[in-house]
């Protein structure tokens, strides 16, 4: 039934224009309705959803395109975050612009991916993951310990009273005609939609084939003539660069920032948005990001409806929340085992392993 | 044409206590079909690894058109103009056909993450130009009517073309071939033939591992005979069909 009305709805003569009008309308309007219908805080969850968008995107350059498995991801988003929050907050008593916060946090993110790519050119699957684990934990214990003998980092306390994000003398925490959390929504969204124009560009570009080239078959590329060593380096760099830019701005949004944010269970976390939604396929990658943002976040909402069904709680929420997420995880990877949704060749091959397996 | 497009000097290569190849010598001229025969384990994919820069021999030399290539890495040497396929057969799985032969144009494009993000006319008409070549390949190999099938599920023989024209992609001087015809049928064998024929006369030497001797006596202008990694023979097919050394290789009887 719903097929039917939507390939109907594909006939139409200007369904895709009427299709991006739509989106176009639901995004802009999308605080506003989340404000009304489920309160504030939701608006703030839903900035977040965009930030992880971000990263997402970030590390499925890495992970789903090229194939390079990177459990250390967040220490890219850890470098933007605190670069912003250094060079901009009364800590060090420097106050750099937005516009130069953020491009300073993307380049140094970029060339600290370069700098975990180089010594783990020849690494692949499983020890790949180890290294880049390792080097995950080393950014977060130099940050927790960079505090002495010169206090960079402010150790374990963080940085706080971070400068907001300011674009040509309008701080978005000012409250202009809507709330703060509206106007980092809308700030999110520019820079999520130029991120998806970019990794979506560059996936069906040459640098995107050699990405997939090397994933496939890393001699066989070799042998095609892609210098893998250059083209692999490129692919940590492009999404360490989208996850410093994600760190910044969230150290703008956050006006503070501390190592805690920045532990071994955010990469696993951001991995597991790529694999759930759909790894390599852009749309995928987005969903699963805001999937697995908003359901830890919805779950809270368990002990409340205990309350409503049972009169009382029965179990406490806390614990509930994080086992039912737990399963919703594992049960969505029995299902869907190429993701929520996955690019129609790759559910092809799950699909066909199935079989495969069945014969 | 017979200069020398290819040179190979005392190429040795050991893996710890085994000697893959001892000091092999040959050369290939200009249009040449050039066939590397002998028995299973003689050292034939080694010295193709060794030519398309996989490995790096111990000692010896490589020269292409008089160039020193010896130690250079497989996308130095493909941007060279040595291209390959592999003996059980490398395609990039999950891309179609057509994105597979448009990898293979990626050491002749240049393109990089500028041109991809704001695609600029330049990179724009490369991009064209990459796309309207490997479908022309896809169809000089003869199969353009699957251009937009996922490699994995092309046909075997499909596949072994396939990876052909990648490796056409990449203009090369000199095509490697590592058993083209292993795993075919007699009418396959004979169109693959006339395909190898067809490269030669658009002007790429070939260089082919294969174990279809009617295929190689009846195609190739020279051979070289390998065995435990020295080379016991070369020459043209009659020659090496009546060597001594290599009907003992073959047959195991000394004559």
């Amino acid at each position: 039934m719903v097929k039917k009305i939507l390939s109907a709805y594909c006939k139409l003569p200007y369904c895709k224009v009427i299709s991006s009008l739509l989106l176009g309308l639901v995004l802009l309007t999308l605080p506003f309705i989340t404000d009304y219908a489920l309160g504030r805080i939701w608006v703030r969850i839903l900035d977040f959803s965009l930030l992880y968008i971000m990263l997402a995107l970030g590390l499925n350059i890495v992970v789903g395109f090229a194939g390079l498995l990177d459990l250390g991801f967040v220490a890219f988003f850890a470098v933007g975050a605190y670069s912003y929050a250094i060079l901009g907050s009364p800590h060090l008593g420097i106050h750099l612009p937005t516009w130069l916060l953020l491009p300073i946090g993307t380049v140094l993110a970029g060339f600290f991916g370069i700098l975990l790519g180089t010594p783990t050119l020849k690494l692949r699957g499983d020890y790949l993951a180890i290294v880049t684990l390792g080097f995950g934990e080393i950014i977060r214990i130099f940050l927790n310990n960079l505090n002495a003998p010169y206090n960079l980092t402010g150790g374990p306390q963080g940085i706080n009273l971070i400068d907001p994000l300011n674009f040509g003398g309008i701080s978005l925490s000012q409250a202009g005609w809507f709330p703060a959390v509206y106007n980092y929504y809308y700030c999110f969204l520019v820079f999520v939609l130029l991120i998806i124009f970019t990794t979506h560009r560059l996936q069906y570009s040459r640098i995107g084939r050699a990405w997939v080239a090397i994933r496939e078959d890393e001699i066989a590329a070799q042998a095609m003539g892609i210098n893998t060593r250059n083209i692999k380096l490129l692919a940590f760099s492009m999404g360490a660069s989208f996850g410093g830019l994600g760190g910044g701005l969230f150290a703008g949004f956050q006006g503070f920032v501390s190592p805690e944010s920045f532990n071994l269970m955010e990469s696993v976390m951001i991995l597991c948005m790529i694999v759930l939604g759909g790894m390599g396929h852009i749309p995928g990658v987005i969903f699963g990001a805001i999937v697995l943002t908003v359901l830890p976040e919805a779950l809270r909402y368990l002990g409340p409806l205990q309350n409503n069904v049972f009169g009382k709680i029965l179990v406490d929420p806390a614990d509930l929340r994080m086992l039912v997420f737990g399963m919703a995880l594992i049960l969505v990877m029995l299902l869907r085992p190429a993701g929520l949704w996955p690019s129609p060749i790759r559910k092809q091959e799950f699909d066909e392993a199935i079989e495969d397996s069945n014969d | 044409m017979t200069e020398k497009l290819l040179e190979i000097n005392g190429i040795s290569k050991h893996f710890g206590g085994i000697s893959a190849l001892t000091d092999v010598s040959l050369q290939i001229q200009h249009g040449e079909i050039y066939a590397l025969i002998g028995p299973n384990g003689a050292g034939k994919t080694s010295l193709f690894n060794v030519i398309t820069g996989i490995y790096t021999p111990d000692s010896g030399s490589i020269l292409l058109n008089g160039k020193a290539m010896t130690g250079k890495k497989p996308h130095e040497m493909a941007k060279a103009g040595v291209a390959r396929t592999f003996q059980n057969i490398r395609l990039f799985h999950s891309m179609t056909a057509l994105e597979n032969v448009m990898v293979g144009r990626h050491c002749r494009t240049s393109a990089g993450v500028v041109g991809a993000v704001f695609q600029h006319p330049k990179a724009k008409t490369e991009e064209m130009a990459i796309k309207n070549r490997a479908r022309e390949l896809l169809e000089y190999v003869g199969i353009a009517r699957h251009a937009n099938t996922v490699a994995r599920n092309l046909s075997y023989g499909d596949q072994r073309r396939l990876e052909i024209a990648r490796a056409l992609a990449t203009e090369p001087l000199l095509l490697a071939l590592d058993e083209p015809a292993a795993g075919m049928n007699h009418t396959e064998t004979n169109s693959l033939e006339e395909l190898f024929r067809k490269i030669r006369a658009d002007g790429v030497t070939l260089l082919l591992i294969e174990h279809d001797v009617k295929l190689v006596m009846g195609l190739c202008d020279r051979i070289t005979v390998l065995n435990f990694g020295k080379k016991i023979a070369e020459g043209t097919p009659d020659f090496v069909k009546n060597h001594p050394e290599v009907i003992e290789a073959y047959l195991g009887v000394s004559v």
